[in-house]
């Protein structure tokens, strides 16, 4: 068992989430970083899909009831054990029975994955064990004193590697064209490409929300609400965009004027309030 | 500044160019496709569904669109040509089932509704208990099915203030839809009754009692007319 002993100000249960159910009303939710997700899993020899720990900003502190192999991914945050021993990132870790894990705030990123071999246990709700925070589905947001389980061992070999730290990548996030693309202006197509947004403190896992140029619109009329898929820039009529992340509803009623690339999503989880993004079109 | 914006399959794109169905780019495993209403996009999603294409991830039809995503640039082009040879039909198998919805009709808003359209409370329970519907699309929170052949003359604007807590359960007509709220949510449609039945339950095999595609009925038990 995994002991709570603090969450931090955030930290769910997450594995690749539930697809398939987006006609009923129920997004994927899922890992925002997905790539963070399945490279934790991956060091400690689990299947991807297990489920891993999404800790926002840190902070989390968890004992562990027996031995186990754990890794972290994602926003590189300080990590050690209690009794002191600093506990490296991008690797799997031994810790005996006993152990407490404790996190600090991330260097850089938000999102942390914490990997337990086995995976976390948590009740499987429509094919995942993703907590949708939209349309509260899956285990809770963890509280102090939550106790999950972990899974049964994969029986596969250990990794002797670790991954080597990600080069910083401030780099334009790739976008394709919305559906709605038309409906802006020139000048809202250049800005989105030619200014920089800044990240807003409301974002969370619904969507990252943006300030910079407003994105003025040529087609003004209102649009009946159209399926959204992750990744989609959606402009309100305050002209500010917003990037939907894991648990975006799968409605909505603004027009979608570009789409991230699946393969820049998980930078985008990671920007914190504060960082400028920048856009370029992918080709 | 952008490269041309249209950098998605070839062949979707030069079957776009040939038809009415708009197909609209999102990305480069999702297409929206563009209908003129409602019924046409429920249509369109049964028809998608029942070619049962392998790589198909989601589909979720709306108020005027079929959004699909697929795990494959393949799959996105023969969604695309399946969707540009799509003809509506007037009246075409939609692939779900019947359900009925047990109502009590005991809504807050059955005396407005009445006054508004000139019926008695007992002649719009049964206008609205003996119309068939059809499931376009869920939206709004889990399991919420817009139905479509609402009555013309029970086709009101919303309330002019939304109610900020309607119960979970609520029975309710808005625009040109009628439709039962799964959980208590603020909500802006007129409330007719109550169903006795959960129209969503995720431990349920099939969460939503109301799926797109299904034909659905209320049919009023005690209580109804009574409050």
């Amino acid at each position: 068992m995994i002991e709570i002993i603090a969450p931090g100000p955030l930290c769910t249960v997450q594995d690749l989430g539930r697809s398939g159910w987006a006609h009923l009303g129920v997004g994927s939710s899922g890992a925002a970083d997905r790539s963070s997700h399945r490279l934790a899993n991956r060091l400690v020899g689990n299947p991807v899909d297990c489920a891993t720990l999404e800790c926002t900003f840190g902070g989390l502190r968890v004992r562990f009831d027996e031995a186990v192999y754990v890794a972290l991914a994602g926003a590189d945050c300080p990590a050690t054990t209690d009794p002191y021993h600093p506990v490296g990132h991008g690797q799997a870790v031994a810790l005996a029975a006993g152990t407490e894990l404790v996190l600090g705030a991330p260097r850089t990123g938000l999102r942390t994955y914490l990997a337990v071999r086995g995976g976390v246990d948590a009740p499987l709700i429509m094919g995942s064990r993703s907590t949708d925070l939209l349309n509260g589905l899956g285990h809770p947001p963890l509280v102090v004193g939550d106790r999950v389980g972990i899974g049964a061992d994969p029986g596969t070999e250990m990794p002797v590697h670790h991954a080597p730290p990600r080069p910083s990548d401030d780099s334009p996030i790739a976008l394709w064209p919305g559906p709605r693309h038309h409906w802006f202006t020139a000048a809202a197509h250049r800005a989105l490409t030619g200014a920089a947004y800044d990240v807003l403190g409301t974002s969370n896992r619904i969507g990252t929300r943006l300030q910079g140029v407003a994105l003025e619109r040529s087609v003004v009329h209102e649009l009946p609400s159209e399926g959204i898929i992750e990744g989609a820039v959606q402009v309100p009529n305050d002209g500010q965009p917003l990037i939907f992340l894991a648990d975006h509803g799968v409605t909505g009623g603004y027009p979608v004027i570009a789409v991230v690339d699946p393969a820049d999503i998980g930078r985008v989880a990671q920007a914190r309030p504060g960082e400028r993004l920048r856009f370029r079109w992918s080709r | 500044m952008p490269t041309s914006p249209f950098t998605w399959p070839a062949e979707a794109r030069d079957i776009a160019s040939a038809t009415a169905t708009r197909l609209l780019p999102c990305g480069p495993t999702s297409v929206m496709i563009e209908v003129d209403d409602t019924e046409q996009a429920a249509q369109l999603a049964a028809h998608l569904r029942s070619a049962g294409l392998v790589g198909m991830i989601d589909l979720v039809p709306a108020a005027r669109t079929v959004l699909v995503t697929c795990s494959s640039a393949h799959a996105l082009a023969e969604v695309a040509t399946i969707a540009v040879g799509f003809v509506p039909d007037e009246r075409p198998p939609m692939g779900g089932i019947v359900v009925e919805v047990p109502t009590v009709y005991d809504g807050d808003d059955l005396g407005s509704v009445a006054e508004t359209t000139g019926m008695t409370v007992a002649g719009l329970i049964d206008l609205h208990s003996s119309t068939e519907y059809r499931a376009a699309f869920c939206g709004f929170v889990p399991g919420f099915a817009y139905l479509t052949g609402l009555p013309e003359i029970l086709c009101l604007p919303r309330r002019q203030n939304p109610r900020p807590r309607v119960p979970g359960g609520s029975v309710a007509i808005g625009a040109a839809f009628t439709g039962v709220y799964p959980t208590t949510s603020p909500g802006g449609w007129h409330l007719l009754g109550r169903a006795t039945v959960a129209m969503w339950d995720s431990s349920r095999p099939r969460p939503a009692f109301i799926e797109p595609g299904d034909t659905v009925r209320f049919v009023p038990v005690p209580g109804s007319g009574t409050r």
